[in-house]
């Protein structure tokens, strides 16, 4: 007997929308695995990783909250995956948008309040836009690697960011590397009350229908989508393919920027180093288990925000600890990879 | 003809299936010691698939084989060399930066353990060198071989092994017309030896020259078995296609008009920083399809990059309609009337992971129909797309469907009815037939006339003599970047030809 990969019939669509469910679902049955080894009750634990993120009101709005900025660095990784501009740096982006929001929220002091809020927002957009730029500037000039360049710029930011916490933007008085608060104006608005779901999460799923309409309606995400298939047969078909990189990484790394804005306006009202516990990378999760489409991205970045919020009620009532979260989501994503690879192969068994 | 001994190879109702396409339907195939067998087809007839499961790289479904009158079975090429078959594709399997006698041994290294017996294997090469005169220095680096030599390094490779089966698939595509005649030469002094030979092919004239016997496949089935002496090209191509082939398409003559491109002294770098295209110039007219004759790798591909605005020229200037073409920038020579068929359709020429659709608005999809401010009219996408598909005659089973589900023929289609929607006033067609079936190569061949009748000027390159003679009005010969020959069509001749593109110049 022997094992080989051989080609498969090309599968139906719908079979593309069940991939991520079922990868996700495979990955929850293969938790048990350790939720047993750390002797938690499994029913039980199940039961409270899903009650603890949606079965109370304020824990079904703080998966909202924890929702949005996983949205926003879903989608920026995904927008830039699909034109195979391999951005590896939403997260110094998000630091990026963060410092600027955080920099206008405090500063701006003398200009008109109704001005403030957006101006956060679109500077934020603005700051993480740039530092995607740069290392699509440096890939379509210079053919720097981008993979290399957008993971290196997040550790040139989080210094950057250091240096200023530490220095012109520390709060007088304070030891701490945290900012002054910023602004009230500056805030953004929470929309329900007695919780924290924010202004920035409208803003989110917005941006998802925007992405969406981009890529599917308008010629830029033609050009881009064109890009990432084949950037050789696209240059030849015409389509400036440079400049297609060029703001492809704008859009994407602005984005990142807003995912910045959100913790900055929403969640700490301040700048401090611990300002995204990861958001940038777990983006990159997000982007591959949604298979870069946003509506994927949106999905996704929900049930990480589900098992994030929920383990820790699930922690509280099994002692599971709460890095089961971490294995979920990796092995989610291995499932999610192997699954693909399974769209377009299948395996064989030959009697020899 | 060996009719009277035992057959070396002998395959039983083969069959084998590609997910739902039969490759190959309960064929049966013989083959006699000492005799060249060629093996005759389209492109997708079945004859490489067939040759495959010989060599032991795919199992058959169905079937049996026999090699020396014993049944076997087949798990690996290892398995069908150590019985005598040896198989050379079409892309060779060498290392370029080792030596021809470091490439001939390897994996059949003589000599103990770690130690390679170099000596021996030399004496052994150089012996079977002398037998077959495939005289190649046995020092020399692979890298620096041309094509035909590289192709009798892996013929020595075979030999080595003790291959008395040699299976040959499409040896001939990739050399010029002196290496051909080398190449059969040495096949009939292998089989003067006894050893047999499967020649692959889909040209009759080599076909009709080089085999004793010919086995004509279609559709995955053997259709005929003739002796080549009692056979001709005519009855062979009917076979071969299951009809009448047009022995010469309807041309109608026209007085070329004004000149719509003229290149003047065009000097371009190949990727390496040589020059493969050395101070060039000619020009195209209305009305006109000017082949360019060449065999592969003379820097047609190079200057036809600059006219497709894909690379950028190092000296001289092009001309469209009198002004100047800037060079290294596609959509310039798009928007300028150029339309373009690259050698390279998968790579260069299409968006294989998108629709069809996607695929035939690509150059026009910022057209004012198309999209206003940026957002698509799909209802005009929609139409455009449709007409084209009904237009060309594509095969697929609707306008969304991913372009990497279409066959060559209706690839080239889709290609040919995206460069054609804008009237272009030129036409540069790189190899536009390559790999294609008789049918399919045809249509392109009838297009191309239609849009000379329309007043479209063509540069025809291509290496395919028979196209080249059928289509062109002019005739020029790039040899080693450099025009060195030109001939009227009714003035030129296949022989003058084929001397231009080996680099034997008049005096």
């Amino acid at each position: 007997m022997s094992l080989s990969i051989v080609k498969r019939k090309p599968l139906p669509g719908w079979v593309k929308l069940l991939i991520p469910l079922g990868a996700i679902l495979v990955a929850l049955l293969f938790s048990a695995i350790p939720i047993v080894i750390a002797r938690g009750a499994l029913f039980k634990s199940y039961y409270y990783l899903f009650y603890g993120a949606l079965g109370t009101r304020y824990n079904l709005l703080e998966t909202f909250v924890k929702a949005s900025p996983l949205i926003l660095t879903g989608l920026s990784v995904s927008f830039a995956f699909r034109a195979r501009f391999w951005n590896i740096g939403a997260e110094g982006q998000l630091l990026a948008g963060a410092t600027v929001a955080a920099w206008i929220g405090i500063y701006f002091v003398g200009i008109p309040s109704f001005l403030l809020l957006p101006l956060t927002i679109i500077g934020g957009f603005v700051a993480g836009g740039f530092w995607a730029f740069v290392p699509a500037a440096l890939k379509t000039k210079l053919k720097v690697d981008d993979v290399v360049s957008t993971l290196l710029l997040n550790y040139v930011m989080i210094h950057i960011m250091g240096t200023l916490l530490f220095g012109p933007m520390q709060q007088p008085g304070s030891s701490w590397p945290r900012s002054p608060a910023i602004l009230d104006a500056a805030q953004y608005p929470v929309l329900i009350p007695r919780s924290r779901f924010h202004l920035g999460i409208p803003l989110a799923l917005l941006a998802v229908l925007i992405i969406w309409f981009i890529n599917d309606r308008t010629v830029f995400g033609y050009r881009s989508k064109a890009v990432g298939v084949n950037i050789r047969a696209a240059n030849f078909g015409g389509i400036n393919t440079n400049s297609v990189i060029i703001c492809t990484a704008l859009i994407s790394g602005g984005l990142a920027g807003l995912a910045g804005v959100g913790e900055v306006c929403a969640i700490q009202y301040k700048l401090i180093m611990d300002i995204s516990p990861g958001y940038g990378y777990t983006g990159i999760v997000i982007a591959m288990l949604g298979n870069l489409h946003p509506l994927g991205a949106m999905f996704s970045a929900f049930f990480l925000s589900i098992i994030n919020v929920g383990a820790q009620t699930m922690s509280r009532m099994t002692g599971v600890p709460v890095y089961i979260v971490g294995v979920i989501e990796a092995v989610s994503l291995i499932i999610m990879l192997i699954f693909l690879l399974f769209t377009e192969y299948r395996l064989r068994w030959e009697r020899k | 003809m060996t009719y009277g001994k035992e057959p070396v190879v002998e395959m039983q109702g083969i069959t084998k299936r590609f997910l739902d396409v039969v490759a190959n339907k309960n064929i049966d195939f013989s083959l006699f010691p000492g005799e060249i067998c060629a093996l005759l087809g389209e492109n997708g007839a079945g004859k490489t698939t067939l040759m495959n499961i010989l060599f032991g790289y795919y199992s058959c479904d169905e079937g049996k084989i026999f090699i020396k009158g014993e049944e076997v079975s087949l798990s690996s090429p290892r398995d069908a060399i150590k019985r005598g078959v040896g198989m050379i594709h079409q892309h060779f399997t060498l290392v370029p930066s080792q030596t021809v006698l470091e490439n001939v041994i390897i994996g059949a290294e003589p000599g103990r353990w770690l130690l390679i017996d170099k000596k021996s294997a030399r004496e052994k090469l150089i012996r079977l060198q002398k037998k077959f005169g495939l005289l190649i220095d046995p020092d020399a680096e692979v890298w620096t071989l041309s094509v035909g030599e590289r192709q009798k390094v892996e013929i020595l490779k075979a030999l080595y092994r003790n291959v008395d089966i040699l299976i040959m698939d499409e040896p001939t595509a990739v050399l010029a017309l002196a290496e051909i005649v080398e190449l059969f030469k040495t096949l009939k002094a292998l089989a003067s030896e006894n050893r047999s030979i499967i020649f692959i092919s889909h040209k009759l004239h080599e076909v009709m020259e080089i085999s004793d016997r010919i086995v004509v496949l279609r559709n995955g089935e053997v259709v005929a078995e003739r002796k080549t002496g009692e056979t001709n090209v005519k009855e062979l191509a009917n076979l071969m296609v299951g009809r009448e082939l047009l022995e010469r398409i309807e041309k109608k003559e026209i007085t070329p008009g004004e000149r719509v491109l003229s290149v003047d002294d065009l000097t371009v770098l190949s990727d390496r920083g040589l020059e493969a295209v050395k101070k060039v110039s000619f020009s195209l007219h209305k009305y006109e399809i000017l082949g360019m004759a060449g065999v592969s790798g003379n820097g047609q591909k190079e200057l036809a990059e600059v006219l497709f605005g894909i690379r950028e020229k190092s000296g001289g200037k092009i001309f469209i309609k009198g002004k100047e073409l800037k060079d290294g920038n596609p959509h310039e020579s798009i928007k300028r009337g150029i339309a373009r068929i690259p050698e390279d359709r998968i790579d260069t020429g299409l968006l294989m992971d998108l629709s069809v659709e996607e695929n035939l608005i690509l150059e026009v999809h910022s057209t004012p129909a198309f999209q206003q401010r940026g957002l698509f009219n799909f209802q005009n996408i929609h139409n455009f797309s449709e007409t084209k598909i009904r237009e060309y005659n594509i095969k697929t089973d609707n306008r969304d469907a991913p372009t990497k589900t279409l066959s060559g023929g209706n690839l080239q289609k889709v290609i040919l009815a995206r460069e054609l929607a804008g009237e272009p006033i030129v036409l540069i067609a790189c190899q536009p037939t390559r790999g294609l079936d008789v049918g399919a190569m045809e249509y392109i061949h009838a297009r191309l006339l239609e849009q000379r009748d329309r007043g479209c000027g063509i540069l025809l390159i291509s290496e395919d003599l028979d196209e080249i003679f059928l289509l062109s009005d002019r005739i020029i010969v790039i040899y080693e970047g450099r025009i060195i020959g030109e001939a009227d069509i009714h003035q030129a001749t296949r022989e003058q030809i084929g001397l231009w593109m080996s680099g034997v110049e008049e005096k």
